[in-house]
């Protein structure tokens, strides 16, 4: 097993970077694990909604009452039913409409014994719309004439985020080199494999049950409680195992208020899930957005400023996704050393489907844009990128314009360990001489990097996460933790950090995180912060634990708690391994003694960051991290096609804590940037979306996921658990730029709007399109 | 409601006689009327392969396949790769390797790679990539499971 034992002694051992398995992955790999698409409650009914098909109208007349008369019909509900139930992030939202303002509207629902039933009662539903004019394009809405949307949002105006430092206009005049494009970066959705589901029930005091995908369940209870106009209070959300979340789980859809509704109605538990199409029309995207930046740079290669006015594709209703600039502005004035900043972004209310959160952020669509500025920059001031990115890149200690304090910067390795490990200063050159010459297929490398919160982001009052630990009296340990899961691998995380502290074997950690009602509070699983918020609380709990045992023991071995040690299941002495007494058997003594003792621990850790605070001058984030990936590709010059042939990404993680884990969420992080970068695009014709199917949507299958060499850059971060910083995010962000930068090394053609079809490439080849792209 | 008939089929090893709507598809008749939910929804147009099932040997899409058709033949679903106390070998492979995160397309990615394993005892990573062609993974970025097919695939050590 994991320790060196014999009869009477232990050595030393830590589980720090060791590959462990995820605990649920047995259940997860036999089928046996049930997620919320797989439950059935006594007298559940199936709820259906009937979307509206059509982006902007007005709802003319609605008659439910052949529906309602099917038998096996137990419910209908339609707008006037939640009249004044508003939720969301702006109180624009509500679960079902008078008005349509998005395809997916939904516009009633119904409750009935059946799926089939359900379905033919949504075919008795008559409605009458007069369709509006509609706005599809962030551009279109803000013109005069457009059709407002929102009665109470002038000018289809959402969220409005700036920031400013130092003088623009200084920093303009001091540059030797400007570049000046505009980005437009479309809608891509998640894809989670299991679709959207929830089950809801209310109890005979009126409590409600939700068995919910949620990835954040404290807050969800806050905004879901208004949809209902109920109390957050009687909220008790139950989360089973989730098919997948990326960030999609991380705000209320009108399907779980609609669930509850018609639980209410019928008083009876009701479980609604979307089929795959639905999945593709009603869950949320990434943020679509047109990006102008300008970055300026002095001829020897330093960075003078950057300039950002970003226009956000709202959508119908604002979730998450218009809050992106939080971070896109982040990444402008944090993406190396960049002295003067301006960010203005508007997000502007169209009929297209809306944004919510998508693993990175923002960031994956603000670096698609700096991290091609700075491959351009290095290009007119005839510098080798690698020589460029290191010039700008910031060092331990530096603070950026945002007052982000880069306690660990390892992004000077970072850039080294990747470029060294595929040579990639001497294929840039030759790459590049190359592209002249005669020949179908081109190679091109191109590298890119990008700056991230790694020990959460302080956007709510508390980034904390709560824990409760207890060790049983057979050393069995229970780690209660707010810290959902998700996929993500946070169970084997705690699971390590757990048995690390407290010398017991890995399959002796329990981890419950499932009930609202039983563990504590976190924000949730965003912000890549679950492993450094979780696994500190975790730590801290165990350690509690572990010193109320030490203590046990030094008193009944009459020796100092100091020099004892608790290793595989035995209290040692700490300098020799000398076994004293099995951990359980302490353990009962503990407890069963005249003065009794049970081991049962809380914490709840609150990093020490800063609040985002409305000037976005703070220290957020407890710790940030860089991660650097270099792409190497092939382009069919006849077809269009890109092959991506290989990535080298070195990322500073801080400290490996779960190596398996970590590649994991590494190559999958890379799997979805890489589909943003080359297949993955919602097609909107006038909001209607035209590619709901994973024929024509392209998710990435197994022959195009490309090799990956992954370098991991150990900064050791002082406030992360025994060192580690947050990880999930960075792969998804800097792949895209790097696929960009290494076709525009290949063949001399930018391209300013992903993803890069070979439709798209072969037309701007044919077209000889050059350096400034098709923009 | 539709018209049912009875059909007689081997399910994971033990004969089964079962009513079925003639419109019902098998992954419905697995997950709904025998309960095994193991085999999942994911798209029900045979585009995601969370639904894999083995049928005589061959793998399909449970979504796409009408249930009466499982009469007369033998269906192996991810239920019936496990002995009582121990994992198939490449459900054992998917844990060790760390293949399974969210793991909800894992069942039809097991049922897939114990196919491929079964034609080709020598199954190449390249072998193995394609044969996984259709089976969507979100979480994984494919190289973990691609370890672990091979792994289970190739000879015992």
């Amino acid at each position: 097993m994991d320790q060196q034992s014999t009869d009477t002694h232990v050595e030393k051992t830590s589980l720090i970077g060791r590959r462990i398995k995820k605990p649920d992955a047995p259940d997860k790999a036999t089928g046996k694990t049930r997620y919320v698409n797989d439950l059935v409650l006594p007298q559940m009914l199936i709820g259906k909604i009937l979307h509206a098909g059509r982006p902007h109208a007005e709802i003319v007349r609605i008659d439910v009452s052949a529906a309602e008369k099917l038998p096996g019909v137990h419910g209908v509900l339609t707008g006037k039913d939640v009249s004044g139930l508003k939720f969301g992030f702006v109180r624009d939202n509500v679960a079902l409409k008078t008005k349509v303002r998005c395809e997916h509207d939904e516009v009633a629902a119904v409750a009935a014994e059946t799926e089939e039933i359900a379905v033919e009662a949504l075919r008795l539903i008559e409605i009458e719309y007069a369709d509006l004019p509609g706005v599809f394009s962030p551009e279109d809405g803000r013109e005069q004439d457009a059709p407002q949307i929102h009665d109470n949002f002038p000018e289809n105006k959402s969220l409005h985020f700036e920031f400013e430092h130092g003088t623009l206009a200084a920093a303009e005049a001091a540059s030797d080199l400007i570049v000046d494009n505009v980005f437009r970066v479309h809608h891509v959705t998640h894809c989670c494999m299991g679709t959207s589901c929830a089950i809801a029930d209310f109890d005979s005091n009126g409590k409600l049950t939700i068995w919910s995908q949620t990835q954040y369940p404290y807050n969800y209870k806050m905004d879901l409680a208004p949809a209902l106009g109920i109390h957050p209070g009687d909220i008790r959300v139950i989360q089973p195992p989730v098919g997948g979340a990326f960030g999609s789980k991380l705000d209320v859809y009108p399907f779980e208020p609609i669930a509850a509704l018609l639980a209410r109605k019928t008083g009876r538990p009701v479980k609604v899930m979307y089929s795959r199409e639905e999945e593709f029309k009603s869950s949320p995207t990434r943020q679509a957005a047109v990006i102008h930046l300008r970055t300026g740079c002095t001829k020897d290669g330093t960075l003078t400023f950057r300039d950002a006015d970003v226009l956000l594709d709202n959508g119908a209703y604002t979730s998450w996704g218009p809050t992106i600039p939080v971070v896109m502005m982040r990444t402008t004035s944090g993406h190396y050393r960049v002295p003067v900043v301006k960010f203005n972004a508007q997000a502007i209310y169209t009929n297209n489907p809306y944004a919510g959160s998508f693993r990175g952020y923002g960031n994956v669509q603000a670096t698609f844009a700096t991290a091609q500025q700075m491959d351009m920059l290095a290009e007119r001031v005839a510098m080798d990128p690698l020589e460029f990115h290191l010039k700008n890149a910031q060092k331990s200690g530096e603070t950026t314009p945002q007052k982000a304090y880069l306690r660990e910067c390892a992004l000077d390795e970072c850039l080294r360990a990747a470029a060294n490990a595929c040579g990639y200063s001497e294929k840039q050159k030759r790459y590049a001489l190359a592209r002249e010459q005669q020949g179908r297929y081109k190679k091109g490398i191109g590298l890119a990097s990008s700056i991230h919160n790694a020990g959460g982001a302080k956007i709510h009052k508390s980034d904390g996460c709560g824990t409760i630990l207890k060790v049983d009296d057979y050393a069995r340990v229970t780690v209660i933790t707010g810290a959902s899961e998700i996929g993500q691998g946070i169970d084997a995380v705690i699971n390590l950090i757990v048995a690390e502290e407290l010398g017991v074997p890995l399959e002796h950690v329990t981890i419950v995180n499932n009930d609202s009602d039983i563990a504590p509070w976190d924000v949730g699983v965003h912000a890549s912060r679950t492993t450094f918020i979780a696994g500190n609380g975790a730590r801290r709990a165990a350690r509690q634990a572990r010193q109320q045992i030490l203590n046990a023991a030094a008193r009944a071995f009459e020796m100092p708690a100091a020099d004892l040690d608790l290793r595989a299941g035995f209290v040692v002495k700490d300098q020799c391994g000398t076994k004293l007494i099995k951990l359980e058997k302490l353990l009962r003594q503990m407890h069963f003694q005249t003065v009794p003792e049970l081991v049962m621990v809380t914490d709840y850790y609150e990093p020490n960051s800063e609040p985002e605070g409305a000037d976005h001058s703070s220290d957020h984030s407890a710790a940030y991290a860089h991660a650097v990936h270099i792409a190497e590709v092939t382009v069919d010059t006849y077809t269009g096609e890109v092959q991506v042939d290989k990535i080298t990404s070195a990322q500073d993680v801080g400290r490996v804590i779960n190596r398996m884990g970590l590649e994991a969420q590494t190559e999958g992080g890379i799997a979805i940037g890489l589909g943003y970068a080359l297949s993955e695009e919602m097609r909107l014709e006038k909001g209607v979306l035209q590619n709901a199917c994973f024929r024509d949507y392209k998710v990435l299958t197994a022959p195009e996921m490309p090799p990956l060499d992954l370098h991991f850059i150990e900064s050791d971060c002082a406030e992360g658990p025994y060192g580690a910083k947050g990880v999930s995010e960075l792969p998804t962000i800097v792949v895209a730029p790097a696929v960009v930068n290494a076709v525009y090394n290949a063949t001399g053609i930018r391209f300013f709007d992903p993803p890069l079809t070979p439709e798209k490439v072969a037309r701007a080849i044919c077209e000889g399109r050059g350096e400034s792209g098709r923009i | 409601m539709s018209l049912k008939t009875e059909i007689s089929f081997t399910l994971n090893g033990r004969p089964i006689t079962v009513e079925v709507p003639v419109t019902m598809k098998t992954l419905y008749l697995l997950r709904d009327v025998l309960d095994l939910k193991g085999t999942k929804y994911g798209c029900g147009e045979g585009e995601c392969g969370a639904c894999t099932i083995q049928l005589d040997g061959k793998t399909v899409n449970s979504c796409l396949m009408y249930a009466v058709d499982c009469d007369g033949r033998e269906v192996v679903t991810i239920e019936g790769l496990k002995s009582a106390t121990e994992l198939h070998p490449m459900q054992q492979a998917f844990v060790d390797h760390g293949a399974v995160q969210c793991g909800f397309c894992t069942p039809g990615m097991i049922v897939q790679a114990v196919s491929l394993a079964q034609n080709n005892p020598e199954l190449s990573v390249e072998e193995a990539r394609r044969g996984l062609e259709g089976n969507i993974c979100r979480c994984t970025g494919y190289a973990k499971v691609l370890d672990a097919v091979v792994a289970a695939a190739g000879p015992a050590d």
